[in-house]
């Protein structure tokens, strides 16, 4: 009889222990956002958390959260309490709108499309880029293996394949037919097919699959810092995407919490000088234009066309495109 | 304690030379030769590069990638996990296998099959269950969080998602045990003048303790390391809501190798004192005490 009482005694000090980790004071922040931001909002936050301590005097936590972006938009929407989202695309925002949780025209909130930084699309090559891929019409030759993220699954895939479907459209003689084959031919040449971003760069770097990387402009500038300059070259192609990942407060949260202001001044920070140097040091290109002008020789020039005037929208070219049995579920059955 | 039984039943002196043991050397030697390979192979040589790569940049580095506060919080978080879903499921397995081999009940076998789900569901479906009750898109959970609870994406949920994946090991070692003992003890327990609690505590309790204690040393382990289900229901926050596992993913994913491992290297540490916990227990089950001391060694 001696032995169960002391059990329960050791239960209930567990418990209690395990209480006071859980609880915690201050203000805090959460910032949901997707995969390849992780390097800059590290750096980023402890900036605001000075700038916020120095305006107001009070202590701030911003808590992350990283992952694809789809992924995290889904979170948002069964349940996670996100102060606020930065994710790799307007499409898994507008999800959220649909869900009631902001309203329909939060896009408009914020300068420039709520799109702080941009950044674009391109190719990450073994070094001395031994295959000559210089452009996309090279990806599609045989024997390249391509490496990129899941389109279904992954905002920065989806802008990879409207990138190729983009390039296709502007050749001489180019139509909807031949951007469907040429695009059809790119995943042909597909080695992997990972959930996010940063497994397909684990894939190619580390794994040491295939022969060129469609990756996130900012994701191929980290790997080489990380991994080393003698390893990958980076190759601009001749017309990319302009890629607007957008930022939203969330409304639902931030009134049930309370955080609404500082919320809002966190993400406007994103637009200040300082905000723009950091999301440039991190290969993210600037909105500000002093600061783009700075940092201008860091980015390839590249021709840059948008979602809203090739594919009107990302409304519509989600549908078109990425739905199911859209063009890219038709290209990948096809495939196998 | 099958193989225990067929050696005992066996007289001594025929042990050396019983039929079991009658192939000849080379074929011995090849089937141990394999086993020891395979075992090298899928067991040992990954064992050694977590603890190879943790080290590779030194202690200090290693120390340092372990001590850091987001590592820190995913240990007290696991560990925390830890201490409420095993003795839970030390309550729970116990009332389970209790009913299933003290009782005849109508419903015995679909509870039996019930036991066993968590094992025959991957664990990424029990994370979206959970995701499906509690999510802010069902109307229990929308009303959970009207009054303030947070269960997904906070540790009470990653707390369910745990019990829910390692409810079958305290139950499943615990079944065969106390079907095997049967009644007999309880009843004249009973017959003797015994309450429930009784004959609960002083007869049947010593009876399976050495079965209890290796379903929670499984549990326990099982639950430290669970990935899948967690995963789900974590939302990924770091220095809140990331276990040890997830940790190590989100390490590795920030090409910071080093710090991946040598927190995977924790994670080894534990499954191996686990492993020496319950080599020690084995060792000190009664029948083992007393083969030692009747000299059968």
């Amino acid at each position: 009889m001696k032995y169960p009482r002391q059990f329960a005694i050791a239960l209930f000090g567990a418990f209690i222990s395990a209480a006071a980790i859980t609880s915690y004071a201050d203000t805090t922040l959460l910032n949901v956002s997707y995969d390849p931001t992780r390097e800059f909002y590290q750096e980023f936050n402890p900036v605001f958390i000075k700038h916020w301590k120095e305006k107001t005097n009070e202590t701030l936590t911003i808590n992350q959260s990283h992952g694809g972006s789809g992924k995290q938009a889904r979170a948002v929407i069964d349940g996670q309490d996100a102060d606020v989202v930065t994710l790799a695309l307007a499409y898994d925002i507008d999800a959220l709108a649909q869900r009631k949780l902001i309203p329909e025209n939060w896009q408009t909130r914020f300068p420039q499309n709520s799109a702080p930084y941009t950044s674009t699309i391109v190719f990450l090559v073994r070094k001395g880029n031994p295959k000559q891929i210089k452009d996309w019409n090279d990806l599609v030759k045989p024997g390249i293996g391509v490496v990129t993220p899941n389109p279904k699954t992954s905002g920065g895939a989806r802008w990879n394949y409207l990138a190729a479907w983009a390039y296709a459209l502007q050749q001489p003689g180019g139509n909807e037919a031949k951007a469907k084959e040429f695009v059809g031919q790119l995943f042909g040449n597909v080695k992997v097919l990972d959930t996010g971003a940063r497994g397909s760069t684990t894939s190619f770097v580390e794994r040491g699959i295939g022969d060129v990387l469609l990756a996130w402009e900012n994701e191929a500038y980290l790997a080489i810092k990380e991994l080393g300059p003698d390893k990958f070259d980076i190759v601009t192609p001749s017309l990319s995407i302009l890629a607007e990942p957008p930022i939203s407060i969330i409304d639902k949260v931030v009134d049930k919490r309370g955080t609404r202001k500082v919320a809002q001044a966190y993400l406007e920070y994103l637009y200040s000088p300082t905000g723009q140097e950091l999301a440039a040091k991190h290969y993210y290109r600037p909105r500000d234009e002093k600061v783009a002008a700075k940092y201008a020789s860091r980015f390839g020039k590249v021709n840059l066309i948008t979602v809203d005037k090739v594919f009107g929208g990302w409304g519509k070219a989600q549908k078109e495109h990425f739905s199911d049995g859209g063009v890219f579920d038709q290209i990948y059955e096809k495939r196998k | 304690m099958t193989g225990l039984a067929t050696r005992q039943r066996l007289p001594p002196s025929s042990r050396a030379s019983s039929r079991v043991t009658d192939e000849p050397p080379w074929v011995r030697a090849l089937l141990i030769g394999i086993a020891l390979c395979f075992f090298a192979i899928f067991l040992l040589i990954p064992l050694i590069a977590v603890f190879a790569e943790a080290l590779k940049k030194g202690w200090d580095t290693y120390i340092a990638s372990v001590s850091t506060p987001d590592s820190l919080s995913a240990i007290k978080l696991t560990l925390f996990v830890a201490a409420i879903s095993v003795p839970l499921n030390l309550v729970f397995g116990i009332a389970a296998a209790w009913s299933i081999s003290k009782f005849e009940f109508c419903g015995k076998r679909l509870l039996i099959s019930l036991i066993d789900l968590p094992f025959s569901v991957s664990p990424v479906i029990s994370g979206l269950i959970y995701v499906l009750i509690f999510g802010a898109q069902s109307q229990f959970g929308q009303a959970l969080r009207e009054h303030g609870f947070r269960v997904l994406y906070a540790a009470p949920g990653i707390v369910l998602a745990t019990v829910f994946v390692t409810f079958p090991f305290v139950a499943r070692e615990l079944i065969p045990l106390m079907q095997a003992q049967g009644n007999d003890e309880e009843e004249a327990a009973v017959m003797l003048g015994a309450n429930g609690f009784m004959t609960f505590f002083r007869v049947t309790l010593p009876n399976i303790k050495w079965g209890l204690m290796y379903g929670l040393i499984l549990c326990n382990a099982r639950a430290m390391g669970e990935f899948g289900a967690v995963s789900v229901v974590s939302g990924h926050i770091r220095g809140q809501t990331n276990t040890i596992p997830l940790h190590v993913e989100i390490l590795y994913n920030e090409y910071n190798f080093a710090a991946a491992f040598a927190v995977a290297s924790l994670l080894a540490l534990l499954a191996l004192l686990t492993l020496c916990v319950k080599s020690l227990v084995e060792y000190f089950r009664p029948e083992n005490a007393r083969r030692a001391a009747a000299g059968e060694h």
